[in-house]
């Protein structure tokens, strides 16, 4: 892309304005023709549901048909839209290059098992077969996802604020650090799955136990990132503040913690991809219920087509949860310059 | 670019009298002590403006921290107004050789640090704004600082000093970041400054030039550990000219203090 707007540019140094409003013309043809061929890859997706008849007993073979020829049409009309308007002929540009592959790779992958049936069936479920599940399964999942969520967001939510808390009275008092340090060093490193057997045992319930090896994972790197951060608050912060009149506790809620809030981030997300993972494990072994005790059901079930919707409902819930820790970071951290896009 | 506008209140006394009696200091750096300050005696009149010349690293940072009471003296005494310093105290201001702005404040909050701190900042907004519009800085009310050029930082770290309204204001080399120009402005302003407002004002800098166009007294420190050297009267009345021909007999006589007259 680069390249080719740095060639255009010499041209229009050479050639003049006549050629550069060609080229320009030759650009924005392509863009809104991109489109066009997103609509057409979608229709073609939507056509190889109609090919031959499926292989096997799917019952959503037509809805799903019926969703590609809409989604085809809606791209279209976003596609001629753009030769008017310039906010579509932007969100043309931007989405419609995967549109394209998405609409190729759907109409293959349509082919390939619920026509052609050359992948072995059970593993390799059609894109129907799947669709199929979230219409006709979706209360077990909603069920599951809201299992999940609900452990997940507890058990993060007090390993965060424990984590916090734990950091910044380390980083700040030598009495807590000479006792907290050690336990710290010794037990921290430990995968919190490890204690699975025994949190399974000594806690009331399977939920409190899952509660407490998420609150676990996701204390440990919450912590060790706040304490690094406010120990690593340069002193000349604080000299500033004392010599303005700042008793302890300004020192500590309005120099120490805003200064350390980069690094409990950075520990914040390390927390949240610890925490999914001992999530998942927690409810294959232990709580009969949400996204990972779905999984393992299907499994034993070899309904492949269930683990796939619910392996896709369990990565979009991830990425969002991403993505929300993105947005509460960018806000308070509007400060830094140049902050990660996620 | 001098404003009038007046930070402080019409009741604003003249600053507090500074006095340093015999004080040494030394710091410890690996096993070995390191002598910084060798008995240094100074005294400041209610006001007064003094000035404080030395080789660097010869301890002047030092001695403003133990003014500020930033840290006990190893021996000897320090006196705001007769009265022993032993520690913190927000009439006593420090603007810091480096700006140190809050990175997550924004110019207005950082300026607003001191009030906010003494937990008087609901009631006197105003002064906040005051500070700010005193060094020309209140269209940048609410950038952060790291949208500020160094200069602009070295006048809000200024600006937050100042709305503490300081009996006593100690400058470590306030304007040494500064590009020629700016520097030559803000010297006018800070001079004006404690006209107005009549705080004693210690002030660390490398620039004989500026110690004198500036300051009521200019005392010459040894290397370090820093001694005494000369404490010498400028007896001219404001505004100064930079041209004075008494202005530069001292600066003469100064620069053979420190050791450089060969380049006169
Ligand atoms: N916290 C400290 N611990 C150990 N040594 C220190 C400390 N602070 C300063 N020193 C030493 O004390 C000496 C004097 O430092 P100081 O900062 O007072 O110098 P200065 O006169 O302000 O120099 P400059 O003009 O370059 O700013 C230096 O040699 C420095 O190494
Ligand atoms: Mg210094």
């Amino acid at each position: 892309m680069s390249t080719y707007s740095v060639s255009s540019a010499l041209d229009l140094a050479r050639e003049g304005p006549r050629s550069s409003r060609i080229i320009k013309l030759g650009r924005v043809l392509r863009v809104r023709l991109v489109g066009v061929v997103a609509s057409l890859s979608w229709l073609a997706f939507g056509m190889s549901c109609h090919w031959r008849a499926d292989i096997g007993d799917w019952s959503r073979t037509n809805e799903v048909a019926t969703a590609a020829f809409v989604i085809s049409g809606l791209i279209l009309v976003v596609a001629l839209a753009a030769f008017w308007s310039q906010r579509a002929a932007d969100v043309v540009q931007r989405r419609a290059p995967w549109l394209v592959l998405l609409g190729i790779v759907l109409a293959v992958w349509e082919a390939v098992t619920a026509k052609l049936g050359w992948l072995p069936l059970p593993f390799f479920p059609s894109p129907q077969a799947i669709v199929e599940v979230y219409t006709d399964d979706f209360p077990k999942l909603l069920d599951s996802v809201w299992a999940s969520v609900k452990l997940q967001l507890g058990g993060y939510a007090i390993g965060a604020a424990v984590g916090f808390i734990t950091g910044v009275s380390i980083g700040w008092s030598r009495a807590v650090g000479y006792w907290v340090h050690p336990l710290l060093r010794f037990i921290g490193p430990l995968p919190a799955t490890a204690w699975l057997p025994i949190a399974f045992f000594a806690f009331p319930s399977s939920w409190s136990a899952s509660t407490f090896l998420i609150a676990l994972a996701t204390g440990f790197p919450v912590t060790v990132l706040t304490w690094s951060g406010v120990a690593s608050v340069s002193n000349a912060y604080y000299d500033v503040a004392r010599t303005l009149g700042a008793k302890p506790s300004f020192l500590v809620f309005k120099v120490a913690i805003p200064a350390a809030l980069p690094h409990v981030f950075v520990g914040l997300f390390m927390g949240l991809g610890a925490s999914f993972a001992v999530l998942v494990v927690a409810e294959m072994m232990g709580v009969k219920a949400g996204l990972g005790w779905y999984l393992q059901w299907a499994q034993g079930w070899a309904a492949y087509a269930n683990m796939y919707a619910a392996l896709l409902v369990m990565s979009l819930l991830c990425s969002g949860a991403i993505t929300a820790l993105f947005r509460v970071r960018d806000r308070l951290l509007i400060w830094q310059k140049g902050v990660v896009k996620w | 670019m001098v404003r009038a506008v007046a930070v402080k209140q019409a009741e604003s006394q003249a600053g507090a009298a500074l006095d340093v009696e015999e004080v040494s200091h030394h710091f410890n750096i690996d096993g070995k002590t390191l002598p910084v300050l060798d008995r240094v005696t100074l005294n400041a009149r209610p006001g007064e403006f003094v000035a404080l010349l030395g080789p660097s690293g010869c301890g002047k940072s030092t001695l403003l921290r133990l003014v500020a009471g930033l840290e006990p003296p190893r021996s000897g005494r320090l006196l705001e107004d007769g009265r022993a310093i032993t520690g913190l105290n927000p009439s006593r201001v420090v603007v810091f050789q480096d700006p140190t702005l809050f990175p997550w404040r924004t110019v207005w909050k950082n300026v607003a640090l001191g009030l906010e701190a003494q937990g008087i900042i609901k009631s006197e907004r105003h002064r906040v704004d005051a500070a700010l519009e005193l060094v020309g800085l209140k269209s940048f009310a609410n950038a952060y600082p790291h949208q500020l050029s160094g200069g602009m930082a070295q006048r809000v770290s200024l600006a937050r000093a100042l709305v503490n309204d300081p009996d006593i204001l100690i400058l470590d080399e306030p304007l040494g970041k500064l590009d020629s120009l700016t520097r030559l402005s803000m010297q006018t302003e800070i001079v004006s400054l404690w006209q107005r407002q009549g705080f004693t004002t210690l002030l660390v800098t490398h620039d004989i030039e500026e110690a004198l166009f500036l300051a009521q007294r200019v005392i010459v420190f040894s290397d370090r550990p820093a001694k005494m050297k000369a404490d010498i009267a400028v007896d001219r009345a404001y505004p100064r000219h930079r041209g004075d021909p008494y202005l530069a007999d001292l600066r003469h006589e100064i620069l053979g203090l420190l050791g450089l007259d060969e380049t006169w």
